[in-house]
């Protein structure tokens, strides 16, 4: 059974090494000001005991307000897996720093989001639309997205 | 007077035959050599994130078949498992196992399809591909005595599935499994051994497990790569820890492993459903849940071992009827993350074999 890692204990191990790294947590998830968001994704995939080998999945989530990013990672050594969360303020150009070089396989999740909500992932080798055409209007996941008339 | 030569710019796709779908890949060659390469979708992008947004937990189910169009029980399965586990709903036992039969028989499906494809690419016109779709009638005839449906079933509820397995299911679904071991033994017969596939598959698309672990590949491609790591024995979900089944590993990671492990898969869900059929007790199919779920505020996300990797649903509720936001990871995107690692360097031909390999489904991809 893969383990989930309580939030107390990965904030506990990430502060130690990054302060000021975790602004809370809860149950098995952490929040992470979306500055530090890749110095703590580094850590997590170096460090020996967390060791996050494998990025599941990055979801994004429009809460009108803010951006909740949400970064599903495992370490296939250890079996157990977390999950680290961020928000992400302001719906003009919101910015995030890109993991890509910390996992490769966050390239095309990062582009779709990039795509269809809107956020751009500084240092990405290649943010460009995935699933909508250069030059489409607008960001569809966004809860504010309205169809253009037909 | 020296001739010149430069790289050529070549579109392969969207309609291709061996694109399996609407795909394109932009390819600059040098001479016969892949130098470059990108892959280009989204034709067939339809938006079942947003249309989800629209639509009770329940209707959902109905979009769910349409992304992997040739695996919809696992779509279902890892659809309704996140709903489940959202709402902190528990299907009772009987309802379990058949969805269990129902996910791995769809994976022989899945891999039959896979298999085909993949001798069609290597130039193996119609027949190794018919014999697969043969067998592949017979399970989705098993799927029509289920639930009425062959391609988008929508078999599983939230909490169960829609209903018992009649009769004659049973009997066929023996007869089934006494019959395809020796289908497979066929393949193996005819195919494994064979020294055109060997030489157009030994040594071709080769994918390191580092490389497939930095990019977060998953389902065979990844066990082609000697990576142990299959969610039914690692993480067990449904009944999977009460059966007792082997998980295939490559060694290479090259198109011929790929090949191999879903031959073997296949023998090993052939093995999960007797089992399952040896263990299943008589009861309800389906918990107690009303039609119009509503999960209380929170977030949840679980993940099956489809026949393409591992999918996974991220739901976000807010305590209405309809999920705030229902994110999809979708195996078949993120394996395309290293397709330019198993390409660049090789020639035309075995780019084709390569993307038969990898089991794409557009429909996952685009979603």
């Amino acid at each position: 059974m893969t383990v989930s890692l309580t939030g107390e204990d990965v904030q506990a191990r990430v502060v130690g090494a990054i302060q000021g790294s975790i602004e809370s947590w809860n149950g098995s998830d952490v929040w992470v000001p979306s500055g530090f968001l890749h110095e703590v994704c580094k850590f997590a995939k170096e460090d020996p005991e967390l060791g996050m080998d494998f990025l599941v999945a990055i979801s994004a989530v429009d809460y009108i307000e803010y951006f909740e990013l949400v970064y599903h990672m495992q370490s296939i050594v250890h079996n157990h897996k977390m999950i680290v969360k961020t928000k992400c303020w302001g719906r003009e150009n919101p910015t995030i720093a890109s993991v890509v070089d910390v996992w490769r396989g966050a390239d095309l999740q990062e582009r779709e989001i990039y795509d269809l909500m809107g956020i751009t992932f500084t240092d990405h080798p290649n943010l460009k639309r995935i699933l909508l055409w250069e030059g489409f209007p607008g960001h569809p996941h966004r809860k504010d997205y309205l169809e253009p008339p037909r | 007077m020296p001739i010149r030569t430069e790289p050529v710019t070549v579109n392969i796709g969207p309609q291709h035959p061996s694109t399996h779908g609407v795909f394109r890949l932009r390819v600059t060659f040098d001479g016969e050599v892949v130098q470059d390469l990108e892959p280009v979708f989204g034709y067939l992008h339809r938006g079942s994130e947003k249309l989800a947004e629209e639509r009770t937990y329940s209707q959902v189910v109905t979009l769910t078949d349409r992304l992997d169009y040739v695996a919809s029980m696992s779509n279902n399965l890892a659809y309704v498992r996140s709903v489940e586990k959202l709402a902190g709903v528990r299907p009772p036992d009987r309802a379990m196992y058949l969805r269990v039969i129902s996910a791995e028989l769809q994976r022989i499906a899945s891999h039959l399809v896979a298999t085909g494809f993949l001798l069609q690419d290597l130039g193996a016109f119609g027949t190794p591909l018919m014999y697969c779709f043969r067998e592949r009638e017979r399970i989705l005839d098993l799927f029509e005595m289920l639930c009425g449906a062959r391609v988008t079933f929508s078999y599983m509820r939230v909490g169960g599935v829609f209903q018992d397995a009649p009769g004659e299911f049973w009997i066929a679904l023996d007869k089934f499994l006494g019959d395809m071991p020796h289908y497979i033994d066929e393949y193996e017969q005819l195919l494994s051994g064979n020294e055109i596939l060997l030489t157009r598959t030994k040594d071709v698309g080769v994918l390191t497990s580092e490389t497939a672990m930095d990019c977060s590949i998953t389902g065979p491609v990844l066990r082609a790569s000697g990576v142990d790591w299959d969610l039914r024995k690692v993480d067990p979900y449904e009944i999977y820890d009460r059966i007792d089944f082997d998980v295939p590993l490559g060694t290479v990671g090259d198109n011929y492993d790929r090949y191999l492990m879903r031959i073997e898969e296949m023998r090993q869900s052939l093995r999960i459903v007797s089992e399952c059929v040896k263990q299943i007790s008589s009861g309800p199919v389906k918990a107690d849940v009303p039609w119009l779920v509503r999960p209380p505020v929170g977030d949840a996300y679980d993940h099956v071992e489809g026949p393409k990797g591992e999918l996974g649903f991220y739901l976000v509720s807010d305590g209405g009827i309809a999920p705030y936001r229902c994110k999809i990871r979708s195996p078949s995107l993120i394996n395309l993350t290293a397709v330019k690692d198993m390409l660049v360097g090789g020639k035309l031909s075995d780019m084709i074999v390569t993307m038969g390999s990898i089991d794409i489904n557009m429909g996952e991809v685009d979603r």
